[in-house]
């Protein structure tokens, strides 16, 4: 059965110059691929969101470094090219009393890719395969 | 020369002492008898009221610490019934438990008729009008100065703290003449005003600062009576001896202390031993007459010393000079006292911060700003801002509920603040006085 539950790893940062580049540099040494990444700012802190291709190891490495890191379960949902997509899976998922965390998007080799991190991880992935929506499985990134 | 009381504060330097001898005797003896915790300290310490043969033997006596009034807490030390109690203030304590202060009608009157002797000894009387700008309520500052200068006559305007803006325009339209408050709120007021284009100077009545609750510098007056024309006064007190109690008088040199209202001692802090006139250390104080909660010895960990001889005004009681620090690591915010050992508690109750943090005083616009780092716990990450920002806001509304003053809160990453051996230097103080 196809896992669409992807590991993201979130990271805790002060504000603080040349901390963004330390966990460049850290993925770079373990020769980890970043595929997709965000940063939420809050004024003195902030929380870097990406999703790697070996993302255990990546959680250790880091980790290592003395970063302060988690690993989340994260929705992944491929962007039909045509308007009101968003507002498709914002429905079914409001439909379905699953509240949206947060949300971010990327641009993947096969196009638009939009992450979002769900309140009810496994009712919001029932709801949307339900549906004609393509869901990114886990397995695509390693 | 005004004084209030002349023939108190005139009082020969000989017959004030044998009337502090009587008092302190008489207290002992009191305290023996009417309170269980003075007795077993007393008991403890091995000396008996009838041991007390002159006021050197004070020196014989067993010491009162912060500490104690926290283990009685709230009201386990007091020497009268709730019925007879006419006040209570309320400061925060050390750690978790706050300290309370209770006041018979006689304590109220007392603690006024200090104030009343001491607003008088900077020239204020009938016809100054006050504005007391220290905080109202359970601070001991609003309401201590609001009866004293009622007391002279003086027409009080109970400002409070707060609403800068509101403080300069009432400060001039009610041609106020003497202002209370802690100096750093003095020169946020001048600096408002200046926004406002109503320069102190110029353009108010202003003349005399009954200014204290916090350590300030002769600089600092300096540049206060300079800037707002005016002449500015040191006060001193804390809460545990009733509040702020004694001022300078115009020549500015030293606080008198009322000696017929409490007994001051200068001690070397390491080793409890009573040191000369002029020299530093320790204020020790015995409250000569109160009632609801008399201390024996009360150390207040403010470092300062005695001046020798008699005060060109003609008073005779002691002189204390300037607060020049601590003895712990009491920090004064805003008038406010803050102790670290607070900040690590309300952490310390909170799941997903660490124990690790820094306190970083400075000040803004000539008002204090504590800023509380405090690292993240790992195990309780949440990638959601919002989590983290909840908790953010958790711990700055349980620091302001504990220490009465508002902080600024930083989240920092695990590991990053510095570690100690031994004893921990959370407090990074940036202020210069
Ligand atoms: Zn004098």
């Amino acid at each position: 059965m196809a896992n669409y539950a992807i590991k993201q790893i979130s990271i805790f940062l002060e504000n603080k110059p040349g901390r963004l580049a330390e966990v460049a540099e850290a993925m770079n040494e373990a020769k980890i691929n970043i595929l997709a990444f965000s940063i939420a700012e809050a004024g003195d802190f902030g929380v870097v969101r990406m999703l790697v291709n070996k993302p255990d190891e990546a959680c250790k490495k880091l980790h290592e470094k003395g970063f302060t890191v988690s690993l989340t379960r994260v929705l992944g949902i491929k962007m039909k090219d045509e308007p009101g997509g968003l507002y498709e899976i914002a429905k079914i998922l409001g439909d379905s009393d699953v509240n949206i965390d947060y949300a971010y998007a990327y641009s993947g080799t096969s196009g638009a890719v939009f992450i979002l991190r769900v309140s009810d991880l496994e009712l919001a992935i029932e709801k949307i395969t339900e549906r004609e929506v393509e869901l990114i499985e886990d397995t695509l990134f390693e | 020369m005004e004084y209030w009381n002349p023939r108190m504060e005139r009082i020969p330097a000989d017959e004030l002492r044998d009337l502090q001898y009587k008092l302190l005797k008489t207290l002992v003896y009191k305290l023996y008898n009417f309170s269980p915790f003075y007795r077993r300290r007393l008991k403890e310490s091995g000396v008996l009221p009838d041991d007390i043969h002159s006021l050197k033997d004070v020196s014989k006596l067993p010491f009162t610490q912060k500490t104690d009034l926290r283990d009685n807490y709230p009201d386990k030390i007091f020497c009268v019934s709730q019925s007879d109690v006419a006040r209570y203030h309320v400061s925060s304590g050390t750690t978790g438990k706050p300290t309370v202060v209770g006041y018979t009608e006689h304590d109220l009157n007392l603690w006024t008729e200090s104030l009343a002797r001491s607003l008088t000894a900077c020239g204020l009387g009938r016809g100054d009008t006050m504005q007391v700008s220290y905080g109202y309520g359970l601070f001991t500052g609003g309401l201590g100065l609001h009866y004293g200068a009622e007391r002279i006559g003086a027409s009080v305007l109970p400002m409070s703290t707060g609403n800068t803006e509101r403080q300069v325009e009432l400060m001039r339209d009610m041609k106020v003449t003497a202002i209370s408050c802690t100096p750093s709120y003095l020169l946020h007021i001048a600096e408002t005003g200046e926004k406002m284009g109503i320069n102190i100077k110029d353009d108010t009545d202003l003349k005399t600062g009954i200014l204290g609750a916090e350590p300030w510098s002769e600089r600092m007056r300096d540049r206060i009576e300079e800037e707002l024309g005016i002449d500015a006064y040191d006060i001193y007190g804390t809460s545990e001896l009733s509040g702020p109690m004694f001022t300078e008088c115009q020549e500015k040199n030293g606080a008198h202390v009322w000696g017929d209202q409490m007994l001051i001692e200068i001690i070397d802090p390491a080793s409890g031993e009573v040191l000369e006139n002029e020299e530093d250390g320790e204020l020790v104080v015995t409250t000569l007459q109160k009632e609801a909660l008399p201390l024996l010895r009360y150390r207040t960990g403010d470092l300062t010393k005695i001046y020798d001889g008699v005060c060109a005004c003609g008073r005779t009681h002691p002189r204390m000079a300037r607060i020049k620090g601590r003895t712990d690591d009491m920090l004064i915010i805003r008038g406010i006292n803050v102790f670290p050992s607070q900040v690590e508690h309300v952490l310390m109750s909170i799941d997903n911060v660490g124990n690790h943090f820094q306190i970083v005083v400075d000040r803004k616009e000539m008002l204090d700003n504590m800023l509380v780092m405090v690292e993240v716990n790992e195990n309780a990450f949440s990638d959601k801002i919002n989590d983290l920002m909840l908790l953010k806001d958790r711990v700055g509304s349980k620091l302001r509920n504990v220490l009465n003053i508002s902080a600024e809160v930083e989240l920092v990453e695990p590991g990053t603040l510095p570690r100690f051996e031994g004893k921990a230097k959370r407090v990074v103080d940036r202020r210069t006085l």
